[in-house]
């Protein structure tokens, strides 16, 4: 472990009762589990009324007519509404980011108008008094449509013969980015040895426990709209839903209680949530939409779904000398709002070959059209699809050199001493570990013992395989993410913390909490710095009106942003309570400390004064301080990286597997993790977040997919059909860490939420080659199913 | 995903349910654990008028030996038949079995007769009732029939019950001294519908089968009775090239389809993988694990 560097941040986090690097219990534990969370969805409002909407059948096709005259006279109907209707109150956007220059993508309506572009797409709204009313009358409502042909497969989308879904756009390219750095044909033609090979990856979505849920309340005798929503970024809703009402931000309040998993899923905003928010402006009441599994399966974001051409070109001694890749992928009607669709592509641009020294790259990205369901962000943005493309190729080029694919690693990753660094495609990075991450992994999971006990398994038919991948990751992301595209996105984070009069804390961050421990690590960081207990700090998030501006947390930017605000903040309050000890002790502030709820001596550690008596005189007899004496027990501090656009993480994972080469099943045996990001908080939280990102890529490399036919249509959108990783399918999960803080903060905190998906895929599937590798077959596809397996295998 | 309005009815007794089927007929659906019921409601794929509940006719429920007959009641649950001694004696296959059927809590509800009701061809229990020769006993407004496992289950969740009909019973033939049972799927994930499975009943005699019942679901219409390969597995020595044809046989018995999961290729090749395994497993001959021309 690198040590942190600066003496006053000593003082500040390694204080004797810092809370920072242990496993502390998270403060929301016991409101979850007795049940006590707030959650969207159980939220019941007076007037309340419930909105289901009427879905398109169809993937591709014009709205006719729609007749509700049947459904309006069912029992408990308020209201049935279409999309010209709703138009009336919300305006149409388009999703696109100035800084992805030539994205492209089409007008887009709450509710469609005259002609909906994937199959799921909401053509109705139906109000009224229960869901279930709601639904009855939804199968009353007559939509005569017809059917226009769908785009359905990306790799078609944009021959000449393919429709053109938005006329007005000319084709169906949504966006295309090319990159060339250094001199690839010359890498090449000087290569050893070049492979090529094409990836494919399944379409998949987050799946989160607890669906979308939004309650609009629209307070006509205040003109304001209290928006109640399982949400990321609080502020990014209330900014849309002004601009698209015709409110003033202050006009709109976004509450964000407990939430049921988001996992990029929540970050974006959803026609029909914005329909929702409309129709309680509308209606003057309060609407409530939650979207039951078969919606979320049609409507949450996809993600994923590339088809990447990759190319290695590697020396006889093992030396990367060029990678190039073409990628493409296919993101519904139009790039989702405000975020875009063309970040996936783009990041895939970005990572590619990111942790070799390996200076020569070039790259294409097309990101195109179809009649699906809008494809957009979800955990690891990119990542998945980067490393897998780079890890395979990487494989690949050992196998073809006849190399150990940990010594390939070792001889390309990027020296640790090499930093500050850049990559071929102009990432920064500021300090990563990859070789003492791989020199790691490689001790905990015993390489070489596995590597014999592949050997001697292997002469009984039995075989099994070891997959390593090494990535790097994207966190603290600052406006150049999406900001500098002039998304109303903000980067910056800010945390208020104040004094109570009894000498407890009260801590409002703009971050969030949907499960990853948002509020622990807050507590965690105020209470170190601060010397309270934790049971003294209470964190309040996810409220516009009560929180400090900020983005929220995605990005795996809650710790390492909202984290640091909270860390300055806190300082800001600890000097200011001294100064007032000071005078009150008729001391000076430097000869105090705050240690256990209690200013004590530095020199001698005696106690002096108790918070709470301190809080009693300046709340309640002020008049005692000398004059001109005014504390100010209550601070306020906004950060966000300027120096570098994001703070790279890296680690590298590794996965042990076995093939059963008569069935294609593949059963993963363990599963490893080395990871660095930076200063650790709380251990426990990050770990946990390794593993639950490392079980979402295994779904993805062994089970999740999105399944479409050639017309569009979503064929196993539930839970039967759509294969989410169980637990009885895991492996066990070694977290191992290397702590490189980063210098831009001073607590030193990178993200840790989406290292996990990043490489998981990448270190299964190269283990699934490994194993295979006497049956002469590769396999670069995801998800790995038996029936995949057994075709490469030629058995059926 | 809430289920359109319907009637309810708790049954007070057999005859009162029996009454109510007869009166209601096909808008009428009967309520057992609700597992499969349930949830196609709520996609709204049925829509019953009626749900005649079952559940508290307790004389529908539990497990008993009559001589040389295991009679399990059809409101009997997945998670009581794993937890019986009567099962594991008398019908071990069953056992073994029900451990791949869902999850807990979906074994806590759901009862083997729903199971055998819902027919659903990719379910473990009717392929069971075929390799266990299990009686069907059905209640209808003609009073009450036997029907032998084989003719039950008529095709995709469809099987001789009519509209008035109701399951009332399971009778299995009692395992005789020295059978022995086979059971294996593959599935994607543990709980989850078979691609394909195999529930075997067999006697053996010094290394040859006297008696061999495959039962195969996830292979078709209905669970299949492989008769044609179990012929020429039955009284012979085994061998490899004998596995292979019998192999051959076993995959032309079948008819499966194409789903999400398989083609009808790989269902049979899966199919003969365990045919290998249960051959290999039984007469412990890991020589013909790789056998069946897999």
């Amino acid at each position: 472990m690198s040590s942190i560097r600066n003496p006053e941040t000593l003082s500040a986090l390694d204080r004797p009762n810092s809370y920072i690097g242990k496993t502390v219990p998270r403060p929301n534990l016991d409101r979850l589990l007795q049940g006590r969370a707030s959650y969207v969805s159980d939220m019941e409002l007076p007037r309340m009324a419930h909105v289901a909407f009427l879905r398109s059948p169809h993937a591709h096709a014009k709205i006719v007519s729609i007749d509700a005259a049947a459904a309006k006279l069912m029992p408990g109907v308020i209201a049935v509404v279409t999309g010209g209707e709703l138009a009336a109150v919300i305006t149409p956007w388009v999703g696109v980011l100035s800084h992805l220059k030539g994205l492209k993508s089409a007008p887009q309506s709450a509710i469609a108008i005259d002609r909906v572009c994937w199959q799921g797409e909401a053509v109705a709204a139906i109000v009224a008094i229960s869901r279930a009313a709601a639904e009855d009358a939804a199968e009353q409502v007559a939509v005569k449509y017809e059917e226009l042909e769908a785009v359905a497969d990306m790799r078609t989308a944009l021959d000449p013969a393919t429709p053109v879904i938005h006329s007005s756009l000319g084709d169906n390219l949504a966006f295309e980015r090319v990159h060339d750095a250094g001199a690839v044909d010359q890498a090449f033609a000087a290569s050893d040895a070049v492979v090529e090979a094409e990836f494919v990856f399944g379409r998949h979505t987050g799946v989160t426990l607890e669906p979308r849920a939004v309650v609009a309340d629209w307070n006509a005798a205040e003109a304001r709209l209290t928006i109640y929503q399982g949400t990321q970024a609080p502020h990014m809703v209330q900014n849309i839903a002004a601009l698209h009402l015709g409110l003033r931000e202050q006009q709109v309040r976004v509450v964000c209680k407990d939430v049921g998993g988001s996992f990029g899923i929540k970050v974006h905003i959803y026609a029909d949530e914005m329909a929702t928010y409309a129709l309680s402006k509308l209606l003057r009441r309060p609407i409530k939409f939650v979207a039951d599994r078969v919606e979320s399966f049609n409507t949450d974001i996809h993600a994923r779904d590339h088809c990447c051409k990759g190319k290695i070109g590697v020396k006889r001694d093992g030396t990367i000398l060029a990678f190039e890749i073409d990628d493409l992928t296919g993101i519904g009607p139009y790039s989702m709002y405000p975020r875009t669709s063309a970040i996936e592509a783009n990041q895939v641009v970005n990572l590619v070959g990111g942790p070799y020294t390996s200076k020569n790259y070039r790259a294409r990205a097309r990101v195109v059209f179809q009649n699906k369901n809008v494809m957009c962000q979800y955990r690891a943005v990119g990542h998945p699809i980067a490393c897998s493309v780079t890890e395979g190729l990487v494989d690949l080029a050992a196998m073809k050199i006849g190399m150990d694919p940990v010594e390939i690693r070792r001889r390309n990753l990027i020296a640790d001493d090499a930093y500050p660094c850049a990559s071929p495609s102009g990432l920064r990075f500021e300090q990563l570990s990859h070789q003492a991450s791989l020199t790691k992994i490689v001790e905990m999971m015993d390489y070489q013992a596995l590597r014999a006990d592949q050997a001697a398994l292997r002469k009984r038919g039995i075989h099994r395989g070891i997959g390593i991948a090494s990535f790097i990751e994207v966190t603290n992301p600052s406006a150049a993410f999406y900001g500098v595209g002039g998304a109303k996105i903000s980067s910056q984070d800010g945390v208020a913390v104040r004094l109570d009069a009894q000498g407890s804390v009260i801590c409002q961050t703009s971050i969030t909490e949907q499960g990853q421990g948002s509020e622990a690590l807050t507590a965690q960081i105020v209470g170190s710095v601060l010397g309270v207990s934790m049971d003294r700090v209470r964190v309040i998030l996810g409220d516009t009106d009560m929180t400090p501006y900020g983005g929220g947390t995605w990005a795996s930017r809650g710790a390492g942003i909202g984290g640091e605000a909270a860390l300055q903040a806190t300082k800001v309050l600890r000097k200011n309570i001294l100064d007032v000890a000071a005078v009150i002790l008729q001391s000076t502030p430097a000869e105090l400390d705050i240690v256990d709820n209690a200013v004590i001596n530095v020199s001698d550690g005696a106690f002096r004064i108790e918070l709470n008596e301190l809080a009693r005189i300046v709340y309640f007899r002020p008049d005692t301080l000398p004059p001109g004496i005014q504390p100010e027990l209550m601070a306020t501090k906004h950060f966000v990286p300027r120096e570098y656009p994001f703070a790279f993480t890296n680690g590298v994972q590794a996965a042990w597997v076995e093939v059963d080469t008569d069935t294609g099943f593949v059963k993963l045996l363990k599963h490893w993790v080395v990871e660095d990001c930076g200063t650790i908080i709380n251990p426990q939280l990050v770990d946990e977040q390794i593993r639950g990102g490392v079980v979402q890529g295994l779904g993805a490399a062994l089970f999740e997919k999105c399944i479409y036919d050639e017309r569009g249509q979503l064929t196993n959108a539930n839970l039967a059909d759509y294969l989410v990783p169980m637990s009885g399918e895991m492996p066990d999960i070694d977290v191992g860490h290397v702590v490189s803080p980063t210098k831009e903060s001073e607590l030193g905190a990178k993200g840790a939420g989406e290292a996990g998906t990043a490489g998981a895929a990448a270190a299964v599937t190269n283990a699934v080659n490994d194993a295979l590798k006497p049956f002469a077959t590769i396999i670069t596809e995801i998800p790995l199913t038996p029936q995949v397996i057994l075709t490469a295998l030629g058995r059926i | 995903m809430k289920a359109s309005a319907f009637a309810y009815a708790r049954a007070t007794s057999l005859a009162n349910a029996l009454e109510l089927l007869a009166t209601h007929g096909d808008k009428a659906k009967v309520l057992s654990g609700g597992q499969s019921l349930i949830p196609a409601m709520n996609l709204r794929l049925v829509s019953p008028e009626l749900i005649v509940d079952i559940g508290d006719l307790g004389e529908l429920r539990g497990i008993a030996v009559k001589g040389e007959t295991l009679v399990i009641g059809a409101l009997t649950r997945h998670a009581d038949l794993l937890k019986s001694s009567h099962i594991v004696k008398c019908a071990p296959l069953l056992a073994a079995a029900v451990a791949h059927v869902a999850h807990p809590a979906i074994r806590n509800r759901g009862t083997i007769g729903g199971s055998l009701a819902q027919a659903d061809p990719a379910s473990e229990l009717p392929a069971c009732m075929l390799a266990l020769g299990a009686t069907i006993v059905v209640r209808g407004k003609g009073g009450e029939r036997r029907i032998a496992a084989e003719e039950f289950f008529t095709g995709i969740y469809e099987t001789k019950l009519g509209p008035q009909d109701l399951l009332v019973a399971i009778e299995v033939p009692v395992a005789s001294p020295g059978s022995a049972h086979f059971f294996q799927e593959f599935a994607r994930r543990h709980g989850d519908y078979a691609i394909v499975g195999l529930a075997a009943q067999v006697m053996r005699q010094g290394d040859r089968f006297a008696d061999l019942r495959l039962g195969f679901f996830a292979v078709g219409d209905t669970p299949v009775l492989a008769k044609a390969a179990a012929a020429m597995l039955t009284g012979a020595a085994i061998t490899p090239e004998l596995l292979a044809e019998a192999s051959a046989a076993l995959a032309s018995e079948l008819n499966p389809h194409e789903d999400q999961q398989a083609t009808p290729a790989m269902r049979r090749h899966l199919a003969r993988v365990l045919l290998a395994r249960c051959l290999a497993t039984l007469l412990n001959r890991p020589d013909l694990q790789t056998g069946a021309g897999v």
